[in-house]
């Protein structure tokens, strides 16, 4: 039997380019991201990803505002 | 392990905003958690994935997304408040192949350019119109829209709108569903993924539609404004999913974009001469002597202007060398310029004289020939003379010599005192009129021009003032003591 690969992503904020508006943070089905205490040039609470668990959904990429601030990766295990 | 990027900046972006004016130039000028930015990230997305950047014009509204052409890597255009509508048809008329995306808000579509808007759905235009419903004025700081809700408070409707002195909120997709021409019309919110999802399908639809030539699409986007609504996050997005859908029912409105065939308009035609033929006729005189025209004078454009108060004749005696110009066979222009009040008031007209085509109509600077007829319009417009100009005042209203530059030549003649002492001081312009044709005669004509120019004047006398032959005889007579006189003066 066929072994199942599952994709793996990774939804990478960028911390400049994030306004904190915190609406991928209400959108990730899985939890993921959440607004950190450290601040942006801009001055305002920036979005992290916890790290592990992507789905690759698209949700938060989908619902934030700013055209660069969220890209997904899509993990390809070699 | 490799990684690549499965969704990332959308191409339909400029890489940088380079036109946006400070430092930030990977991010648009919204606010943070507004709708502005997704709606754009999603046309972008269609823009670049249906490989339409080089045929495709954004039109930019006037409100928060202003800005937009700072950011779409295609032709843009910004147009005045709620005139996408217009700009978009004139646009699609004159390039049917091309790509038109309007883009309005609430103030834009549904107040200003209301009619605008209604008048292009119905005639099904080629074009697609995202609108942006979020229920407030945003760029002004939150005023009432027409698409406020009943209740609603706002920085002018401050104890909530009320239907009775504000009426209801516009329902655009309602209205514009029940036209014939439109082919897609469908309401959308930018709230939950799902529903964001279905907006981005909108969207791809309504630029398919247009892509295909169908005719007109209308996506309304429900649209958070967090800032001016003063909410968060997720307040917003229960705001709009539960108040606002409410009154403004998400759902396609209309969909014949799988029954319907391109349209295809006749093409406008722009033939050059054709419209050179029209605008610039040859007119025929039968009856007026034919001057030759050979005097150097005529070689370029003439640029005169004749100034007074109202009442003393500034506008006819304009007109009367405009008819004369046009007799003998040049283009000419007059462009008169008066105040308010019929009498008394400042009063001058511009005169261009050509042979060729006349561009625009205003003469404000290098004035070639400039007559004066009272102070006020000899102070006001003695500095646009051009460096070779020619003056002639009326010195019985205008005591103190001029101060003219080197250069310049300056003549006077009392033009109203010869009006008055002839009977009527009503022709002092056409006294000055002789004193101008004194002038020219022995200066500057050719021979066969001089000795044409008379007939020519008596004919602009009889054009202008054609069925009052009293006044055609009394000008006549004025305009011949006028150049007596300056003959006179001249010798």
């Amino acid at each position: 039997m066929a072994e199942t690969i599952k994709k793996k992503f990774r939804a990478a904020p960028a911390p400049d380019e994030c306004k904190g508006c915190g609406r991928c943070v209400s959108a990730c089905p899985k939890k993921l991201l959440k607004l950190g205490t450290k601040l942006n040039f801009m001055g305002v609470p920036y979005a992290e990803y916890a790290g592990e668990g992507c789905i690759g959904c698209g949700a938060c990429y989908y619902s934030c505002p700013e055209p660069g601030a969220i890209t997904i990766y899509e993990i390809t295990e070699d | 392990m490799s990684e690549k990027i499965k969704l990332g900046r959308p191409g339909g972006f400029f890489e940088t905003f380079e036109r946006r004016p400070g430092s930030v130039k990977k991010n648009m000028s919204y606010c943070p958690g507004c709708g502005h930015g997704i709606l754009h990230k999603l046309i972008a997305e269609a823009i670049a994935d249906f490989g339409i950047k080089d045929k495709t014009t954004f039109i930019s509204p006037v409100g928060c997304a202003v800005f937009a052409y700072y950011y779409f890597d295609c032709f843009g255009l910004q147009v005045p408040h709620g005139r996408s509508a217009a700009a978009a048809t004139g646009l699609t008329r004159a390039n049917p192949e091309s790509i038109i995306i309007g883009y309005q808000g609430d103030g834009d579509l549904a107040a200003i350019g209301f009619n605008n808007f209604l008048q292009a759905a119905n005639r099904g235009e080629n074009y697609c119109v995202f609108f942006v419903n979020n229920a407030i004025y945003g760029m002004t700081g939150g005023q009432m829209a027409p698409t406020s809700l009943i209740g609603q408070k706002t920085v002018t409707s401050p104890y909530g709108r009320n239907p009775l002195s504000e009426g209801y909120p516009i329902k655009v997709c309602e209205m514009v569903s029940q036209l014939q021409a439109p082919i897609y019309v469908e309401r959308v919110a930018l709230t939950s993924t799902k529903n964001i999802m279905r907006a981005r399908m909108a969207v791809r639809k309504a630029i398919q539609n247009n892509i295909e030539k169908k005719g007109f699409s209308l996506v309304e986007v429900l649209s958070p404004c967090p800032v001016n609504l003063k909410m968060k996050t997720d307040e917003i997005n229960k705001f709009i999913d539960e108040k606002m859908t409410e009154y403004f029912p998400l759902g396609v409105y209309k969909d014949e974009s799988a029954t319907r065939t391109k349209v295809e308009r006749p093409l406008p035609v722009y033939d050059r001469d054709a419209v050179v033929k029209a605008m610039y006729r040859e007119v025929e005189c039968a009856s007026c002597v034919k001057a030759p025209g050979d005097s150097d004078i005529f070689n370029k454009e003439l640029r005169i202007k004749i100034c007074g108060f109202g009442g003393q004749g500034v506008l006819s005696l304009g007109l009367v060398m405009a008819a004369m110009g046009k007799e003998a066979g040049f283009n000419v222009s007059w462009l008169p310029s008066y105040g308010p009040e019929m009498r008394g008031g400042t009063a001058n007209c511009a005169l261009i004289v050509n042979r060729t085509a006349i561009g625009s109509p205003i003469v404000d600077s290098g004035i070639d020939l400039l007559i004066v007829l009272n102070r006020p319009s000899m102070e006001k417009y003695l500095p646009e003379l051009g460096d070779n100009g020619i003056l002639l005042y009326d010195s019985s209203t205008i005591k103190e010599a001029p101060a003219v530059k080197p250069g310049q030549q300056v003549y006077a003649l009392s033009g109203s005192d010869i009006a008055e002492k002839y009977g009527n001081l009503k022709c002092a312009n056409a006294v000055m009129l002789g004193a101008l044709a004194a002038i020219l005669k022995k200066k500057f004509l050719s021979a066969g021009d001089a000795a044409a120019f008379d007939q020519t004047a008596f004919d602009g006398f009889a054009e202008c003032f054609a069925g009052k032959e009293k006044i055609v005889k009394m000008n006549s007579e004025a305009y011949k003591l006028g150049q007596d006189a300056m003959a006179a003066e001249l010798k």
